[in-house]
């Protein structure tokens, strides 16, 4: 056996050591030495390289049973860690300037909050304004991470002022549909700022769109995880103070649960691209999760529907419903794609996927020809322009996901396709909320 | 003869802290020295001796630093430390117990017939 197979051999066996990641580098790099030793010691004694390899690697053990040992041993190695590695200087900036937005959003949220106890506000408006005091903040957060351009500060902070003050002042019906919908739409619209910021700009790439989206979600994700430990702690605060001091927990949750739900959002934010490069991302492990059950779902749902048809009680809120539906699928679909090798074939997951889409597809049809069909009974309101309009740009994002999903299978379609419609219809959402937040109210009398 | 498995794993850190003590060591000497002294009768998987090291390197028993072989080839060695040597003592007193032990029962002549 030539030197040069020798070492391939080696080094199959070392990927195959290293490959349960319960074996670091420099166990390896130890194990490797053994084995060498070994090989060198018995081709002295006379065997060939091949031989020598095989009864080496053959006293070293079974890979599997190496590796298992290893695991036994080191099982820290096996869950990766968030690590803090030592606080070097610009880690310790990095922490400080995340901690100052965070605190900037809690003292905000604060002074929302006291302002709406003023005469003359009511809750309605803190409702309403709350994201205005909040995820600004996180886009300046992105804004000086990202060392964004002077121009783009000035751009994105002209956009979040005209909104502050269109909104503030439209002279919104209390507890009118159109105060609600504004209330809905206008965090989806400083979202689309904070990715402006997040993007730092680069808001024309397909590719940085994508990393948005999967901030996005995995965002979500740890903002979830924070509010359930808040949750947590304000339950056990409340336990805690109510022998000793019951009128105060109303006056410390006050002060409490709104700056630590703002301060969250920079938090989550921080989290998400610190443990980007560590841990694997959440959203897609949830989605392929639930994308099978929502496609069973959807699928016996849309077979119901088609035999039943749709009942006599059919009302508007169904349509809100199937919103909340569509929006579920597409994030299906987004982060499913969003964890896609974009070299591989099409596999089980894409038929998956084209099911449930296909399904929901289906449905949302029924509904919305059976709401066309007593559009007379109905008659337009704010609400229903709303429901409908994002409903129509679901189906639209859908169906042609569909279409290319289909071609994809077919092997006709590249699965970056998919991708690309996905992140180029993203400015069609962001003109869709921002239509439901500037123009729907005047549309409507503000009502 | 072979040494039942159990045994072996119940030996394996007393024999490793003692072959240890005789000077500085790495894992495919210690083993070399292992065969040696058992005279075959000791069957390790060489594999299992790492994680073992490994394990007595985190209670503190033994050091490891890399170094170099004769040839060149990076190894890591280990060397015994105080907690070691006690922790030796400690399982030398046990062994001699159980040897003692047993040995009460089977007589001075401990060779069991046909071996």
């Amino acid at each position: 056996m030539s030197e040069q197979l020798l070492e391939t051999q080696i080094g199959a066996w070392r990927a195959a050591i290293l490959r349960g990641r319960a074996v670091d580098a420099t166990d390896a790099d130890e194990l490797e030495g053994h084995l060498r030793e070994q090989i060198s010691d018995l081709e002295a004694a006379g065997l060939s390289g091949e031989e020598a390899f095989l009864i080496a690697v053959r006293r070293l053990g079974r890979v599997d049973q190496i590796t298992a040992e290893f695991a036994r041993e080191h099982g820290d190695r096996l869950w990766k860690q968030l690590a803090m590695p030592r606080a070097d200087d610009g880690r310790r900036r990095a922490v400080i300037t995340m901690f100052s937005f965070a605190v900037v959003a809690a003292v905000l949220a604060q002074f929302a909050r006291i302002f709406a106890q003023l005469p003359g506000t009511s809750g309605a408006w803190l409702l309403r304004d709350a994201s205005l005091f909040v995820l600004p903040v996180l886009a300046a957060y992105f804004a000086v991470l990202r060392r964004m351009p002077w121009r783009w500060v000035l751009g994105l902070g002209a956009v979040v002022a005209a909104l502050a003050v269109a909104v503030n002042l439209f002279p919104l019906a209390q507890g009118g549909s159109t105060e609600l919908l504004v209330a809905i739409h206008l965090p989806v619209v400083l979202w689309v700022v904070v990715g402006a910021a997040y993007l730092g700009g680069e808001l024309r790439w397909s590719a940085r769109r994508m990393d948005f989206i999967r901030f996005s979600g995995e965002w979500a994700i740890y903002y979830t995880l924070i509010a359930l430990g808040g949750a947590v702690l304000v339950g056990l605060t409340v336990a805690v103070l109510t022998p000793i001091a019951p009128g105060s927990i109303k006056e410390v949750l006050n002060w409490v649960v709104p700056s630590g739900a703002a301060g969250a959002v920079v938090v989550a934010a921080w989290l998400v691209e610190e443990k980007k490069s560590v841990i694997e991302n959440l959203a897609p492990v949830l989605t392929a999760i639930f994308t099978p059950l929502f496609a069973v779902m959807l699928l016996v749902s849309a077979v119901v529907y088609t035999v039943a048809g749709i009942g006599r009680d059919f009302d508007r809120d169904l349509l809100t419903v199937f919103d909340v539906l569509l929006l579920v699928v597409l994030g299906l679909v987004v982060y499913g794609i969003s964890a896609r090798e974009s070299a591989r074939d099409a596999g089980v997951m894409d038929v998956i996927r084209l099911v449930a889409v296909a399904a929901a597809i289906l449905l949302d049809a029924l509904v919305l020809v059976s709401m066309f069909a007593r559009i007379g009974e109905f008659g337009f309101t704010a609400n229903r322009v709303a429901a409908l309009g994002l409903n129509l740009v679901l189906l639209a994002n859908l169906a042609v996901t569909a279409w290319l999903t289909a071609r994809l299978l077919a092997g006709r379609a590249l699965p970056v396709r998919i991708e690309r419609w996905q992140t180029g219809y993203l400015p069609v959402f962001a003109v869709w909320v921002t239509l439901v937040v500037l123009v729907l109210p005047p549309l409507f009398g503000f009502v | 003869m072979n040494i039942d498995k159990d045994l072996v794993a119940a030996m394996a850190t007393p024999l490793v802290l003692a072959i240890l003590v005789e000077g500085m060591s790495y894992g495919y000497a210690i083993l070399g020295r292992v065969r040696e002294l058992s005279e075959g009768d000791v069957q390790w998987t060489d594999g299992m001796l790492y994680p073992l090291l490994h394990r007595l390197e985190r209670m503190g028993y033994i050091r490891a630093e890399w170094g170099r072989s004769p040839e060149g080839r990076r190894r890591r060695n280990y060397e015994i430390t105080e907690a070691g040597i006690a922790q030796l003592a400690e399982q030398r007193k046990q062994w001699a117990a159980a040897t003692r032990t047993l040995g009460g029962l089977w007589g001075s002549n401990m060779v069991v017939a046909g071996a």
